[in-house]
């Protein structure tokens, strides 16, 4: 092997930085090994994982023979030490299922005998006057509930953010904008030889297919199994942190033959999410969102909040279900391919169970050949970053004394500072909406109206890019077209 | 932490903030000027074209002249500036005063005791999450303030093809501001049958340049993975869009201008009643909110289309707030309240031993209408109107003596009216 | 053979009522149609024998505080020398510090007409 191959050597390489890519390769920066994680945008968690619910599910919506039902449980579970280590917004705030008439409380019968069964640990079904006193926001029209109080909601991008960001610390080296396009194998050594589209190109023992979308053409490109993912597409309306319709439980309908209905979700910074909408759709690049669904998503929310309104939608947006026939999580070693794992089709409960698709893909990579060995020095826990928002004028004039950053408030409406919006950028966050997801900044009521071109400004200090390489999200969306 | 007191801080430095906080230094008071920007004078900054000033100075002028000509009176007074500082927070205390705390990089977190606050924060831009566009989310979609921001403080052009929603003034000043560096703007959609900007500014921003101007149409989708390809372009009919006649112009860059609404969160978080017609606050005949000693002017009240209006509206929140510092009250308000054809009016209450001015918005475009003010039922003042549109206000002043014939009582109120006449 | 007659829809921006006039040049002669007032005839034929407008943009400026200087013409500018004028705003680079109401081009094209600093930009 040529020697300035040998700089581009791993042992394993993690497809798609997206919450499945990012828990498994942080699981594996515990071992002695060399681990690449490449992900085709600009940034981590910018496909299907910056655009979902952010539930942590609570184990009752599938049967306990498939194994996204185990993955989701043990997952759930492991939430909490994950916060203590990596600091992402997350909250135990439960979930709750709203019965609106007779039929649907036999439904929530069903769903509660499975979560028992399942496991999920104190679920109970609840009378009218407990699940209206559990949450008081609901319609008074409703007759019953189930509640799951190990249920709860995260911000899924910074959650992806901070395993990526531990990742790194312990060593994992990612690349961005790198679409996998060609990988060769020669059999005089046990390497994959994996090229992007500008012809980089890096060498790996092991190859972890974690590509959500893309599984499928990645699966392709290794000479592996065939199969097919089919986007399915999620619309959501986000409401303004001032509504009168901000519930404390995530709030799911009884999903009937007609309609699954819309959830009404209280999300970990104080705005609500009403949706998912689920549509099959072709192309995995369609985004869009449309206004035909507005007012069926709002009256099917509204019959369960009627504080709901469209008065307070501050932004839409859609996310894609990477679907795969047979409805359960594909995570296997390859029979075709040597070497590979297979993590596809993971959809929701996907972000719930993570955590514990990361601990299953270490064995079954372990099963396949790879040898783990601890490291003596992995650090689990990242730096906090303080924020100011969540903080007193006592501690931020602290913050300010050891900073002066900290007491430039950037972003208005999400109370951002100038230092926030640096660490973004010394993370590695260069882009509008990467800097958006981490810091906040122009998630709020204005939408950047006010701090984008305070944020641009600060990108260009702190990058030196120049202005026609600011972008939205990386590729060619540029902000600007030319300089005066 | 550093701690001051203060007779009054006022919260934004622009023209409203300015105003206020010129009156009362002059009226002998201690003053705190809050601004978040590193120098006085708001949006005005980036409002390189001309049209202000011609009630204020008699003259027109640009406007960062319009601001500087303000920042020159703020340097020569006792005024305590505080530029590149953040209000975050207003807690209520005993005997009416009032905490509040500022960030700021250059000093740290101050805390104000005051025993008034006066909020001149002004107002922002509707965006495309408001009006529900649909389609992709690419790069391109800028609210035109942004944009004129983007253009005219950092001297950076969003794009070349451009399509503006919204006929507000901020959107016909951009599209020619676009066209006058390079960009080529190929047309202003409007969901109301008559454009929301000035007549001046159709003329001059649209007509020199051949723009065309939809009425009745919105843009009913948004193309472009990356960046902005194109949109659609749906005319209304009776009200909803008529998707068969839906067409779709090429474009990579799309302007927003489709309202502004008063910055009232701080507001909110104090306590602040709200008047849902206007965003702003409900204000007495002083200016002054439900709770005591807190005053609101310029656009954090109301949405104004002239600065001129915003300056003179701040000046007597100035007066009202020194008025209420010296323990004056008015002894009986009479209440406002809007009539046929008026969106709204401002402020909601008057004082009949005085002079007053009413604000109006109207709800009807006509060149045929009679202004009228009814007290208690009774018409007591008519006044005839060449021309009125709901994108420029009405200003009307009340003379304490129409109220010298009536018995006022707690419950006396006047209705603003527009009708139309044959 | 008669002269030609050009005529133009303009809307009347002398005041808010906005009239919607109908201009017809036939050589010199000019006749003004659909204004409710003699400001809109001296309007109207101004419009069409001489147009004019203010110009505001904005200019580089160099070691101030910030990059842009705005800038305006003093008075209004012949339409025809817009474009002319634009170019040379945007070429133009100034240093700070800049006084409001400094003249940057003086007489340009021989109109009369100064293009002037919008604000003070100190060093």
């Amino acid at each position: 092997m040529p020697d300035q191959e040998q700089n581009q050597q791993y042992d394993v390489t993690v497809i798609g930085a997206g919450v499945v890519g990012a828990s498994i390769a942080r699981r594996l920066s515990a071992y002695q090994l060399r681990v690449a994680l490449v992900e085709k945008e600009a940034d981590v968690s910018f496909g299907t994982s910056k655009a979902n619910s952010g539930i942590i599910h609570g184990g009752f919506h599938h049967e306990g023979s498939y194994l996204k039902t185990k993955l989701e449980l043990q997952g759930n579970m492991m939430f909490d030490q994950l916060q203590r280590e990596l600091h992402f917004p997350f909250k135990r705030c439960g979930i709750l299922v709203a019965a609106m008439n007779e039929e649907e409380l036999k439904a929530i019968q069903f769903l509660y005998h499975r979560g028992r069964e399942n496991g999920s640990a104190g679920i109970e079904l609840c009378s009218r006057e407990r699940t209206l006193e559990l949450e008081p926001k609901l319609s008074p029209d409703v007759v019953g509930g189930l509640y799951a109080p190990i249920g709860g909601i995260i911000e899924p991008y910074r959650f992806v953010f901070s395993l990526v960001e531990s990742a790194l610390r312990n060593g994992v080296e990612l690349y961005r904008d790198f679409q996998v396009s060609r990988v060769e194998r020669d059999g005089a050594d046990d390497f994959y030889r994996i090229f992007d589209r500008q012809d980089r190109k890096i060498l790996s023992r092991y190859v972890v297919n974690a590509a959500g979308l893309y599984a499928d053409e990645v699966s392709q490109l290794f000479g592996a199994e065939e199969f097919q993912i089919t986007p399915r597409k999620g619309e959501y309306y986000l409401l303004d942190r001032m509504t009168q319709a901000c519930p404390s439980k995530v709030l799911f309908p009884v999903p009937n033959q007609v309609s699954k209905g819309m959830l009404v979700i209280p999300t970990v910074e104080g705005t609500v999410l009403v949706g998912p909408t689920a549509e099959e759709i072709r192309d995995k690049e369609d985004l869009s969102t449309s206004r035909e669904k507005l007012d069926s998503i709002f009256d099917s929310a509204r019959r369960m909040v009627p504080k709901v309104s469209t008065r307070d939608v501050i932004t839409s947006f859609s996310g894609l279900r990477p679907v795969l026939e047979g409805d359960d999580f594909y995570i296997e070693v390859s029979k075709k391919a040597p070497r590979l794992i297979q993590a596809a089709g993971i959809q929701s409960p996907g972000l719930t169970a993570a955590p514990a698709i990361g601990e299953y893909v270490k064995d079954l990579l372990k099963k396949a050949g790879l040898p783990l060995q601890e490291k003596p020095d992995y650090q689990a826990e990242v730096p906090r970053v303080p924020r100011v928002r969540d903080r007193r004028p006592f501690d931020v004039d602290d913050l300010v004394r050891r900073n002066p950053a900290y007491g430039n408030i950037v972003c208005r409406c999400e109370e951002v500072s100038e230092a926030e919006i640096i660490e973004a950028i010394r993370r590695g966050h260069r882009t509008l909406d990467g800097i958006k997801f981490f810091t906040r900044s122009g998630m709020g009521r204005c939408q950047g109206g006010f701090c984008t071109a305070k944020i641009i400004e600060i990108i260009m200090r702190e990058t030196g890019l120049p202005y026609h390489e600011i972008s939205k999200r990386g590729k060619e969306s540029r902000v600007f077209w030319r300089s005066l | 932490m550093r701690s001051e007191i203060t007779d009054a801080l006022v919260v934004g430095g622009g023209a409203a903030g300015m105003a206020a906080a010129v009156e009362l230094d002059q009226q002998g008071f201690s003053v705190a000027l809050i601004e978040r920007e590193d120098e006085l004078g708001g949006v005005l900054l980036q409002c390189i074209h001309n049209g202000f000033g011609l009630q204020e100075f008699n003259e027109e002028l640009t406007g960062p002249e319009y601001a500087e000509r303000w920042i020159e009176t703020v340097k020569k007074s006792k005024i305590q500036v505080f530029t590149s500082s953040t209000l975050t927070e207003i807690n209520l205390l005993e005997r009416n005063l009032k905490e509040c705390f500022i960030y700021s990089a250059v000093h740290g977190v101050l805390r104000f005791t005051t025993r008034t606050v006066v909020l001149a924060m002004g107002c922002r831009e509707r965006n495309r999450g408001n009006v529900l566009i649909p389609g992709t989310r690419p790069a391109g979609v800028y609210t035109a303030g942004l944009a004129q921001r983007m253009v005219n403080i950092d001297g950076y052009i969003p794009g070349k093809e451009v399509v503006i929603v919204g006929s507000g003034d901020i959107g016909l000043i951009m599209a020619r501001r676009m066209q006058w560096v390079g960009a080529k703007v190929h047309g202003v959609v409007e969901i109301q049958p008559y454009p929301s900007g000035l007549t001046r500014n159709i003329s001059q921003c649209l007509h020199d340049f051949d723009i065309p101007l939809y009425l009745s149409h919105v843009v009913s989708r948004i193309h472009g993975i990356d960046r902005v390809e194109a949109v659609d372009i749906t005319p209304l009919k009776n009200g909803v869009p008529d998707q068969s006649r839906t067409f779709r112009q090429k474009c990579d860059t799309l302007l927003l201008s489709v309202g502004l609404i008063p910055e009232n969160e701080l507001s909110k978080q104090v306590g602040i009643e709200l008047n849902p017609l206007t965003g702003g606050p409900m204000v007495d005949s002083m200016l002054m909110s439900n709770i005591e000693g807190v005053f609101a002017a310029g656009n954090v009240l109301h949405v104004h289309d002239l600065v001129d209006f915003v300056s003179a509206e701040a000046r007597l929140a100035g007066q009202k707030a020194g008025a209420y510092l010296r323990g004056w009250r008015p002894k009986l308000e009479v209440q406002v309240k809007p009539g046929a054809n008026v969106k709204y009016v401002n402020p909601t209450k008057v004082d009949p031993t005085g002079q007053s001015e009413i604000f109006l918005r109207p709800l009807i475009v006509s060149n045929h209408v009679s202004l009228t003010l009814s007290l208690d039922g009774t018409v007591i003042k008519r006044q005839k109107k060449a021309h009125v549109q709901p994108s420029e206000m009405i200003r009307i002043k009340v003379n304490s003596k129409i109220f010298d014939q009536h018995t006022l009582k707690g419950d006396t109120k006047i209705v603003v009216g527009l009708e139309e006449m044959d | 053979m008669a002269e030609k007659t050009a005529t133009k829809d303009m809307v009347c921006i002398v005041c808010p009522i906005g009239c919607r006039l109908k201009v017809s040049q036939t050589g010199e002669e000019v006749r003004v149609e659909g204004n409710r007032c003699p400001r809109g005839e001296v309007y109207g034929r101004e419009e069409i024998l001489a147009p004019k407008r203010t110009v505001t943009a904005t200019c580089t400026v160099i070691s101030g505080r910030h990059r842009r200087l705005p800038v305006k013409t003093d008075a209004a500018l012949p339409t025809e020398h817009i474009d002319s004028l634009l170019q040379e705003i945007y070429r133009l680079k100034i240093e700070a510090p800049v006084e409001a109401g400094q003249v940057l081009l003086e007489n340009f094209k021989d109109t009369g007409v100064n293009l002037v600093a919008g604000r003070r930009i100190p060093n």
